[in-house]
């Protein structure tokens, strides 16, 4: 007995420039109650999968092979087959609540021609339903919620109402992609309990696409690994996260950066001497950039939004220190603020020992150009009209002018080299590279002035996480050799645990408790730095069974 | 790196920079268009040498003549040959319709960029000031202007320069604003960039497609400006001409049946102002740029 049954998918795509084979001889199960999760970094074929399982493939796709949703044949069916099939049978929850809502009716209305497009009921009725679900999926006040529009909800609350409409006919399949792949943490952690409760209660089988392995552990049953359009290995997800067989799954979960959670795990400080040793050492040096009570308002009049409130922060020469928090807590103003791109509108900005605000013209200059930058996205932080090396050799062409081209070319090169991209990239448009290689470009670009402080806002939360680890590695191995400080803003507590030696938690503009990265994280001294760190799922499913549990019982006590 | 992701890199940089010229080459009345814009200006600038005519004194033996043998359009009312008369009229149409254009086109992206760029209270104003410029008739100042000098060709590529600019300012303004808060700018505002090298290097290179397709839209409208213009009398002065001069001089001829008079400098507006729009929705498509529709 299977709710989704796929046997020998091959999906082609035709394109301008010929056939792009994305999916080869893919088979999988899903049976009723459980949960099967789809994992494989970008390009792997994941998505493919779930959309050839609701016939939703573009028209340039071909598809063959056999996909049966609860006995119907999906392969070749035509579409009055597939739309009886899709809403009732089979229902999916994409990635981005934001479009996957219509902005312009009331999200009550929309829950409501779900359920009417496949039940006959009265107007009335189908409204009494969508008010029930909204109550199903937790919406607060669901009565008067109904009649809001998308926009008047938050990021979560939508994907609420998403999943209320996947759920409204108690769908026997439910297919996921990336579900909260766009929503903080805590709020992840808040969906995946909806999503299970949802599915245990119905019996209902959900195919979840994700690239998160803590995701995996914390929600999954079984676990299907895809490489280049393939299945690598299958199994029970203890069997395939604790004791990988195939050689790429044992790699993917290497990279993944881990969250230490728990207190005994204190070995991790022997195994890192250099980096622990390093942590003391900045002590007492010289801050290389400090805020001092700084806020920060965007716009005007009632519409004022406080980005920062009195935020205060030091980054001393040499350490790395993590600016950690959830989505719009001010972290990355934080970070336009030290940089001088965003003026505060009370408090001290000092870089280097000079007043940043009192610092103008050529001084000021003179002062950036010990910075270095690195941005989140990979494809908006260099220009396309500019090749790799003048992209590189761009600070030097601005701090450094009466510099020969000859010069410039050696210092380009030597950078390139730094982040172990090879020269030949040098003449190439950003176009050509990878998002690894764009994100190593930056860097070199960002270190060709040989930088006291560089400042990364989510370097590499845009990236795979195999390639993520090689663009960490590189950061971190540079500035063992070159020394710079570091300012590390990020939402992944993973990573700044393994990469900063002080942090700085965030929450809605104000700093809400700092300290030494393992101090802080192990023993968060406020309840919202407790909820954040035990909101990360783990990429281990026997740990994160118990701390779920734990969570669990905490709330009901 | 996966099949799919090795394949879509390959294809990218085409998307780069040989896909648009691959489109526009496809696009059948855009190179059509370019093909009518590449005969005239051969018609105008080389045809005087091969087809030499006098356009400067009057020839009172030979008014009027219809078309026929050495005459392959005929004269006017005071003997100069019609044919090599909208070659020299030509030269004056294309010469103040393109350069006024560009001038239009160079004057309202300096303006935009520098609005876009700078924000705040500076952009208020100079937004405000394209606003009330384009409240106002560009034939009415023409008309204003003209009532107070009389233009030479310099003095008209000048004027319609000037009032023109107002269009591509908004266009290159919205390009700005987006282009202005890309990481790469930022990147390099957070080091120590100018402002100017921030424009000159970054955002005014990557709006070069906004740009050119609204200059060749800026030159069909100029064109037809000179038309109007000179049709009202206004325009350059004779002896020397424009098509919209002849259009206006062969008017009242026009009613006694010589048709050569006005049919080929009109057809010529037509098909060059055509021509031009052509090329712009060519260049519009295959950059995909967002223009006039």
């Amino acid at each position: 007995m299977t709710v989704l049954s796929i046997e020998n998918l091959a999906v082609t795509f035709s394109t301008d420039t010929g056939d792009v084979p994305a999916v080869r001889d893919v088979s999988l199960r899903v049976r009723p109650g459980e949960t099967l999760a789809l994992v494989g970094e970008s390009g792997s074929g994941k998505s493919t999968v779930a959309l050839a399982a609701t016939g939703l493939l573009a028209q340039n796709a071909r598809v063959s092979g056999r996909i049966s949703v609860d006995g119907t044949e999906v392969v070749g069916a035509d579409e009055s087959a597939l739309a009886r099939l899709r809403g009732r049978t089979v229902s999916m929850v994409f990635q981005e609540p934001a479009t996957a809502l219509d902005p312009l009716s009331r999200v009550g209305a929309q829950i409501a021609e779900v359920v009417r497009n496949h039940r006959r009921v009265s107007r009335a009725e189908a409204a009494r339903a969508a008010v029930e679900l909204l109550r199903r999926v937790g919406v607060a006040e669901p009565e008067r919620r109904a009649s809001a529009f998308p926009f008047q909800l938050s990021g979560g609350q939508r994907q609420r109402v998403v999943i209320a409409m996947a759920i409204a006919n108690s769908p026997g399949l439910l297919i996921a992609d990336e579900p909260t792949t766009a929503l903080d943490v805590t709020v992840q952690a808040e969906i995946l309990d909806l999503l299970r409760a949802s599915a245990a209660d119905s019996g209902t089988g959900v195919l979840l696409v994700t690239h998160n392995m803590g995701v995996v552990a914390d929600f999954a049953d079984r676990v299907a690994v895809m490489l280049e359009g393939e299945v690598v290995e299958t199994g029970p997800v203890e069997e395939v996260l604790l004791r990988p067989g195939h050689e790429y799954t044992r790699h993917l979960l290497a990279a993944v950066p881990r969250l230490t959670v728990a207190e005994p795990e204190r070995a991790k400080y022997a195994e890192k001497p250099e980096r622990a040793g390093s942590a003391k050492e900045p002590a007492g040096s010289a801050p290389v950039v400090e805020l001092r009570d700084v806020s920060v308002r965007f716009g005007r009049g009632h519409r004022t939004v406080k980005a920062l409130t009195d935020v205060s922060l030091t980054v001393r020469a040499g350490e790395t220190v993590g600016l950690v928090g959830e989505s719009a807590s001010g972290k990355s103003t934080a970070a336009r603020v030290a940089l001088g791109l965003v003026r505060p509108d009370s408090g001290s900005v000092t870089l280097f020992g000079s007043d940043l605000a009192r610092t103008r013209g050529r001084p000021r200059r003179s002062l950036l150009s010990g910075v270095g930058v690195v941005l989140q996205d990979p494809v908006a932080s260099l220009d396309a009209r500019m090749s790799v090396a003048e992209c590189v050799a761009e600070p030097l062409r601005v701090h450094q002018r009466g510099m020969s081209a000859p010069q410039r070319r050696a210092r380009v090169a030597e950078a390139l080299e730094l982040v172990r991209l090879s020269d030949g990239l040098a003449k190439r448009g950003p176009r050509e590279l990878s998002g690894g290689q764009r994100q190593r470009v930056s860097l070199a670009r960002a270190l060709v002035l040989q930088p006291r402080l560089l400042v990364a806002d989510e370097p590499t939360s845009a990236l795979d996480v195999s390639v993520q680890r090689t663009v960490l590695e590189v950061i971190a191995e540079l500035q063992g050799e070159l020394g710079f400080a570091c300012l590390f803003v990020s939402h992944d507590l993973a990573v700044v645990q393994e990469f900063a030696q002080r942090v700085v938690v965030l929450r809605a503009g104000a700093v809400e408790e700092e300290g030494p990265t393992m101090t802080t994280l192990l023993r968060p001294e406020t309840e919202y730095t407790r909820r954040l760190i035990a909101a990360v799922p783990v990429p281990d499913p026997v740990l994160q069974r118990r701390r779920r549990s734990a969570l669990a019982a905490e709330a009901t006590t | 790196m996966t099949a799919v992701l090795r394949a879509s890199s390959a294809l990218e940089p085409v998307a780069g920079y040989r896909l648009p010229l691959r489109r526009f080459a496809h696009n059948r009345p855009a190179v059509a268009g370019l093909a009518v814009v590449v005969l005239f200006l051969l018609f105008c600038f080389v045809g005087p040498l091969i087809h030499p005519t006098d356009q400067t004194h009057t020839d009172l033996t030979q008014v009027n003549l219809a078309p026929g043998g050495a005459r392959l359009l005929g004269t006017d009312a005071v003997g100069h040959d019609e044919f090599g008369r909208l070659m020299y009229g030509g030269k004056v149409s294309l010469l103040v319709g393109l350069a006024s254009g560009v001038l239009a086109t160079v004057v309202g992206t300096v303006w935009g960029a520098v609005a876009g760029y700078a924000g705040g209270w500076l952009d208020a104003v100079m937004m405000r000031i394209v606003d009330a410029g384009i409240a106002i008739p560009a034939l009415f100042i023409l008309l204003v202007v003209s009532a107070i000098t009389t233009p030479d060709t310099l003095g008209l590529i000048v004027v319609l320069g000037l009032v023109s600019w107002l269009v591509p300012s908004r266009l290159v303004r919205a390009e700005t604003l987006t282009l202005k808060s890309r990481d790469y700018v930022l990147t390099l505002r957070a080091i120590g960039g100018t402002h100017g090298r921030a424009i000159g290097r970054h955002i005014l290179p990557n709006s070069v497609s906004t740009i050119v397709v609204a200059a060749t839209f800026q030159v069909a409208d100029a064109i037809l400006l000179v038309a109007y213009v000179s049709y009202l009398g206004l325009g350059v002065q004779p002896p020397s001409t424009d098509w919209g001069g002849m259009l206006s001089a062969g008017l009242t001829a026009a009613y006694s049946g010589r048709w050569w008079l006005i049919v080929p400098p009109g057809l010529a507006i037509i098909l060059v102002v055509c021509a031009f729009n052509a090329i712009g929705d060519g260049l519009r498509d295959a950059f995909d740029v967002r223009g006039r529709g």
